[in-house]
């Protein structure tokens, strides 16, 4: 059992006069779930830095053989408490925690031993899950709250795809970026206002955004369509892949990355896949159920309103990815992103983007299964699939990640 | 005209095309110097040939993208221009080898095209041979010389370069022969490529070999055609195939020559380096610093004293030989700093012969070897004593400095620090086998560059903005290093970088510090590579204080032996005289012990006058002494278990288990369940290094623990004996032991199955049953498992799986039981004989031989009991941890320190062994560590791989032991 007495709580007296400093994964999706957080009251820095000094205070801190994504975050953070810009005494933190059986889980932890060997053990740690693993008075997360987070998430997913299917084709440069600044913006003042996130209201303004899309002038080039794949953290974070998509699309590519939405799904059905597997009670059968389908409703208005316009590539339902993986894969296989990412990779493949980068933290335990262990599979389905494993640690070199990418690229050529 | 070049991590290539046909190629080392030396080369283009003004340009190699990026030159990545030019001039190739200096690349151009590359975790390359030349001091063209010469070879592993370099140190110091070493060395570099690379497709057909090491190696060529069973070709012109498919390529464009070898001879990179503060500001501060150093000094060549009375210590380490002899006020009277060149015998020969004829009056009191060699240079010269080299290097640094609190040796292979508290070490932290960017490394490099190691450092001294090169290993570093080489560091920049990256490793890999201050007040800094005033500057502005460097640094080894043996002196030494020593010979001979199944080589040393050194077991057996604990040995009684379970036959059909990762534990579960079903049950053999190679074509992912690596063996040999099924489910979940939050099952043995379903082809040939059961719901487990079984099988009732389950359920208990009672007999043992317990904690599968090299047998040989942790962890309650705790193996670790932190017995210890690549013990480990250190317990952690170099982990748990007192 994890040490519960000694935590220190973020309390409800908190909650008013403190800053949550928040690490950054997936920028577009973050940056909306901040705004829904501080439109609740709290008072959510997310952190931008970049940069050698947060991979420094990483290693400092955490064991170096621990996985790149837990050595940034934490990095992040100690970084931030050392920039002298916040009051350390009016300061918490924030962290997502999955509660699957991979070392994901244990991050939380890793940062609770980071303050201390720093002497800041009285700053409170908030894990953010839905599992039930930790709780603090002045950290709930209520419905209402819910609700619009997983509304931001499902808008973060839409925005992210539209940008990456435009930006490769407009004629003014800057303007999908614009565009997606922009509905940040709106969103989050109508999530002050309390509206955009029932479903109804979803599915509006999926259609509003899916539109404001289309309408950016663009012509037709001649690109490279690759996907990504990986480890949830470093398939987004751009502080963690050396700013892979950039570096695409400045290698002629349009850039196709799997939402984060279908994860969130997958989290939720594998309690489902457990109970059939191994068998389970009935009750956590029938939440888990209701939630897989709130969150199915969402994916498939998304999938609704991005089909409406055939120059975009819409992403395919889970139940889609599911059945792809069950060729290849058992969809026991559960922990980190699990059978999952073999799933995206043949999905990306089958809907045109055949090159697809397979990102990962160095040593990452799932990805030797799901991802580099299923490569050879993926290509007996698909001879077409071009793909490129690629490692990302604190030392291993952007010159030696990017070489094996043109290498990926000029057999696609 | 075209021209291709081709800018690699060490040399440059240039083809100029006219038409279809080669009329200038030129190849040499760049030196990191790309800019000068590619402006260099296209400026004797335009010699050669005046009336060309213009060309088409295009570059390649991975140190050339900056370059072009910049420049605007157009640019193709390495492997395509291969392609290109194999294309146009060996049509019909179906695979390409090629190795670079630091790049590795297969090419598969038959049937569907694939490229492969090498991962950033890999050596056997260019640069691997020549390090390992270096090593045996020799050039890398003697290497393949006398490669061709050898007798045997010897499995050396192939990974990684440091590795390697353990292994290959371990064989020089047994004393192996250097042509049958450089012939392994070659041999590895190719069972490297083809684990790395082929990944389980077949290299068949026409192959063709290019690149530097391929071209001037032949015996290289010879060992890739003897391990592939091909005929392959290297054609003529083989280095410049890269240059020639750059200029064939069609992507070039046309320059104006003359502007643009300008351009690239102005160009600095736009890019911009990480970068360091300079070591030293000014020549002021520099010779503040040289001069505070010297105070720190032992009179060296003093005289002896009227008795002629002295003392000898020998430091045999990893590169290097250190000799000293004292005189009785503990003042060097004669010293000697030597390169190994992979035999310390004859030098330290030398070196007292030297000794005696100088001093007539020599009377040797006592002597003392300690190092890698010191078992062997003991026997050799008959010394007196020999001693773990961490207690040789603490009784030093107390000479210097009494109150020393802390101490940092960084040698040629090892770093060593230790903690002093209350006059004795309390701490050790040895770098493993991945972080040993050392000394030598610093040689090699310079080397490479060009350059004396000396003036090498001085380079980086004044260098304005050293390059950050991070803090991993050698490998690594070589591609840092290739990074800033791209981004125009200059040499200074480069070499003051790499002196602090060996502090940095140093401090936060091996050490792991997060507050340089916590370290201590009075801190000895020893070793060779602190004599490099480039490192010791870098050290002190790391860690923000002054330290003390002993004139002798280089000789604390040896220096610290003979106090010691001062400190223990009798009358006489019994060390060889001078007419012993003239007539010293020394005899090495090769056998194969057959004592067990683990078939060690050993290495038979002869000395004059009988004298016999065996060296390369991994047991006391060949030397037909056992200590009294032998018999106490867990892992022993573990295996004896396991073996009970016999193969049998069964009406239902043959089912084969590969004994590996978590069946090691499972298998009486199983084995009774099937049993009970009417199924005949077999397993894989033991494992074994042949095993392993048996099945390393398959491994998908090459940084994966070595216990997974192992299953592809293990299921090669099943299939050999032909089981109508093979029987290895997945689990997310093992058995909930109620010492932790969850019960999980790491992600790589919960589903292992998949990637073996995935890529050992040769499983089509049986059924394979890996699907996901849950024993740890024991009343749906019937149900489930019947719906599996009946998948593969007919006719199976869930009746009959319920019975067979409720034996294989109580059998587990029984086993598990079993472990417990002898666990608790052999600590009542130990407890009553007033002996040492060694918790030798891992998982179920470090009982594999070929995975814990034998370092069960080790403990016992240093005369301590082994027990596992499982065998104690059920005697704790469950209680809060600092991480979450939710792995059911790791649980047990937990608990097993806890049980030892609580034991209040200080002859209860716990040594962690940790599985290189294990991502969940970078968690386990410190939260084991901290445990027991709240106990007021030392933490001592072993990691392993297809390392078989036990020598440093003998230097561990003798230093632990010496630390607590014991053994010795």
């Amino acid at each position: 059992m994890a040490d519960d007495t000694s935590r220190v709580e973020f309390t409800r007296e908190m909650k008013d006069t403190y800053t949550i400093l928040t690490p950054n994964m997936a920028p577009i999706h973050f940056e909306l779930i901040k705004n829904v957080f501080n439109s609740f009251g709290y008072h959510l820095d997310l952190l931008t830095t970049t940069g050698r000094e947060v991979v420094d205070e990483g290693l400092k801190y955490v064991h170096n053989d621990t996985c790149y994504p837990a050595l940034l975050s934490i990095g992040q953070l100690m970084h931030a408490l050392h920039s002298g810009k916040y009051d350390l005494n009016k300061v918490a933190l924030i962290m997502t925690q999955t509660g699957g059986g991979c070392r994901a889980s244990n991050y939380i932890h890793l940062l609770r031993k980071a303050l201390k060997k720093d002497g800041l053990e009285h700053i409170p740690v908030i894990s953010l899950n839905l599992s039930g693993l930790e709780s603090n008075s002045g950290f709930k997360l209520t419905l209402p709250m819910l609700r619009r987070a997983i509304a931001a998430l499902t808008y973060g997913d839409l925005l992210m795809l539209l940008k990456n299917q435009t930006k490769p084709y407009e004629l003014t440069p800057g303007e999908s970026d614009g565009l997606v600044a922009e509905w940040i913006q709106k969103l989050t003042g109508l999530f002050e206002a309390g509206k955009a996130f029932t479903q109804r209201e979803v599915r509006a303004y999926f259609e509003q955004i899916t539109g404001s899309f289309a309408a950016i002038k663009t012509e037709k080039r001649e690109k490279l369509k690759v996907g990504i794949v990986g480890e949830i953290y470093v398939k987004y974070s751009a502080l963690a892949n050396n700013g892979l998509e950039e570096f695409l699309f400045r290698q002629g590519c349009e850039v196709m990355v799997p939402g984060i939405m279908g994860f969130m799904i997958f989290k939720v059905d594998n309690r489902l896949q457990d109970i059939e597997l191994y068998g389970g009670s009935a009750a956590k059968k029938q939440l888990c159920t209701a939630l897989k389908w709130y969150f199915t409703k969402f994916e498939a208005d998304l999938i609704a309103a991005v089909k409406k316009y055939p120059q975009f590539t819409p992403p395919a339902p889970y139940s889609h990815l599911k059945a792809l993986a069950g060729d290849v894969i058992g969809h026991g296989c559960k922990m980190g992103e699990g059978w999952l990412l073999t799933a995206e990779m043949m999905e990306l493949v089958e809907s045109g983007y055949e090159n697809v980068v397979c990102t990962q933290p160095f040593g990452c335990l799932p990805n030797h299964i799901v991802g580099k262990g299923m490569i050879r599979k993926v290509k007996n389905v698909y001879p077409e699939a071009n793909i490129v494993p690629i490692d990302y640690d604190p030392s291993a070199t952007q010159v030696n990640q990017e070489n094996r990418i043109k290498l990926m690229l000029s057999v696609a050529t | 005209m075209k021209i291709g070049l081709d800018v690699g991590s060490t040399t440059l290539k240039c083809v100029v095309y006219k038409g279809n046909d080669p009329i200038f190629q030129e190849y040499e080392r760049h030196f990191s110097q790309i800019a000068e030396k590619a402006s260099d080369m296209l400026s004797r283009v335009m010699e050669r040939f005046p009336e060309a003004g213009r060309a088409a340009l295009c570059v390649s190699g991975s140190a050339g993208m900056g370059l072009a990026e910049d420049l605007g030159i157009p640019f193709v990545q390495e492997v395509f221009a291969t392609r290109a030019a194999v294309q146009r001039y060996l049509p019909g190739s179906d695979v390409v080898i090629e190795l670079g200096g630091e790049d590795a690349k297969i090419l598969f151009l038959s049937g569907s095209v694939e490229v492969r590359m090498n991962g950033s975790c890999a050596g056997g390359t260019g640069a691997f041979i020549d390090q390992m030349a270096t090593l045996l001091d020799i050039t890398p063209t003697e290497l393949n010389d006398i490669a061709g010469e050898s007798k045997r070879t010897y499995s050396i592993a192939s990974r990684c370069g440091v590795f390697a370099k353990s292994d290959i140190q371990a064989l020089l110091n047994q004393g192996a022969q250097k042509d049958d070493i450089a012939a392994s060395i070659l041999s590895a570099v190719v069972n490297q490529t083809i684990a790395g690379l082929a990944q389980g497709r077949e290299i068949t057909g026409k192959v063709v070999y290019l690149g530097g090491p391929l071209t001037f190696f032949s015996q290289l060529r010879e060992a890739f055609d003897q391990i592939l069973g091909v005929q392959g070709v290297c054609p003529k012109g083989s280095l410049y195939y890269v240059a020639a498919g750059a200029a064939l390529s069609g992507q070039g464009e046309e320059f104006d020559l003359a502007e643009i070898t300008g351009k690239i001879r102005n160009y600095s990179s736009s890019h911009h380096y990480q970068s360091g503060e300079a070591l030293f500001r000014s020549e002021e501060e520099y010779r503040e610093f040289v001069e505070r150093h010297k105070k720190d000094s032992v009179p060296i060549n003093a005289p002896l004293g009227e008795d002629g009375t002295a003392y000898v210590g020998i430091d045999a380490g990893s590169t290097t030989v250190k000799a000293v002899a004292i005189n009785e006020k503990g003042e060097i009277v004669r010293s000697r700093y030597l390169p190994n060149n992979g035999n310390p015998v004859p030098l330290v020969r030398d070196f007292l012969l030297d000794l005696y004829q100088r001093f007539p009056q020599i009377k040797i009191k006592a002597a003392a070897s300690t190092g890698y060699g010191e078992e062997i240079i003991k026997h050799a010269f008959r010394l007196d004593f020999g001693l773990v080299e961490t207690m040789a290097h603490f009784t030093a640094a107390k000479r210097f400095l009494p109150e020393v609190d802390f101490i940092i040796d960084i040698g040629g292979q090892d770093i060593k620090c230790f903690k002093i508290k209350n006059g004795a070490i309390d701490n050790i932290f040895l770098n493993e086998a991945c972080s040993s960017g050392c000394g030598s490394f610093l040689q090699t490099f310079a080397g490479a560059l060009g350059y004396e190691m000396a003036d090498f450092a001085k380079q980086g001294l004044f260098a304005e903005s050293p390059v950050d090169l991070g803090s991993r290993c050698t490998v690594f570093m070589n591609s840092s290093v290739k990074q800033a080489q791209k981004d125009g560091a200059s040499l200074g920049s480069i070499s003051a970088g790499l002196s602090m990256s060996v502090v940095k490793n140093a401090l936060y890999k091996v050490i792991r510090v997060t507050d340089a201050r916590a370290l201590g007040k009075h801190i000895v800094v020893q070793g060779g590579t602190f004599l490099n005033d480039a490192v010791l500057r870098a050290f002190e502005k790391e860690i923000g204080q002054n330290v003390t460097r002993p004139s002798a640094a280089g000789l604390m080894g040896a220096y610290g032996a003979a106090l010691f043996a001062q400190q223990r002196a009798g009358e006489r030494s019994t060390i060889l005289g001078p007419e012993e020593l003239e007539n010293f010979s020394h005899d090495v001979k090769s056998i194969n012990c057959n004592g067990c199944q683990n078939h060690c080589r050993l290495t038979v040393n002869t000395f004059a006058g009988g004298a016999r050194y065996i060296a390369g077991n991994r047991c006391d057996k060949p030397l037909q002494k056992r200590s009294q604990t032998a018999k106490y040995n867990l892992y022993d009684y573990k295996k004896q278990l396991l073996a009970a379970y016999k193969p049998c036959k069964g009406p239902r059909g043959t089912i084969g288990i590969p004994m590996g990762l978590n069946l090691f534990e499972l298998y009486p579960f199983w084995h009774t369940l099937l049993v009970g079903l009417g199924f005949g049950v077999i397993t894989s053999p033991e494992s074994d290094r042949q095993l392993y190679l048996k099945g390393q074509h398959t491994i998908p992912s090459d940084t994966v623990c070595y216990p997974a690596k192992l299953m592809h063996g293990h299921i090669e040999a099943l299939l050999e004996q032909k089981p109508d099924a093979i029987f290895y489910p997945c689990m997310s979940y093992n058995f909930d032991e109620h010492l932790g939050d969850n019960h999980y099952n790491c992600p790589v043995v919960a589903y292992y199955p998949e990637v073996l379903d995935a890529n050992v082809t040769a499983l089509g040939e049986t059924k394979f049953i890996y699907d996901y059961v849950g024993p740890h719901r024991r009343k749906d487990f019937p149900k489930k498992l019947t719906g599996v079984l009946n998948k593969y099988f007919s006719g199976i009732t869930e009746k009959e799986v319920k019975a067979a389950a409720d034996a294989a359920y109580a059998e587990y208990a029984a086993h598990m039981r079993r472990i417990r009672q002898k666990g608790q007999e052999y600590m009542a043992y130990a407890k009553e004989n007033g002996l040492p317990v060694v918790v030798l904690a891992g998982r179920p599968y470090h009982l594999d031989s070929e995975i814990n090299h034998g370092i069960d047998k080790l403990i016992c040989e240093c005369g301590a009991v082994v027990v596992t942790e499982d065998s104690i962890s059920g005697q704790v309650e469950k209680f809060p941890t600092k991480v979450l705790n939710q792995w059911t193996y790791h649980a047990r670790l937990y608990a097993a320190a806890r049980y030892v932190a609580q034991s209040g017995d200080p002859r209860v210890n716990l040594v962690q062994l940790v599985s290189f690549g294990c991502g969940v013990d970078a968690i386990t480990g410190d939260e084991v560590r901290s445990i027991l250190e709240d106990g007021g317990r030392i933490y001592t952690q072993i990691k392993i791989d297809e390392i078989t170099n036990l020598g440093a982990v003998r230097i561990r748990l003798r230093s632990l032991f010496a630390a607590l007192g014991l053994g010795e």
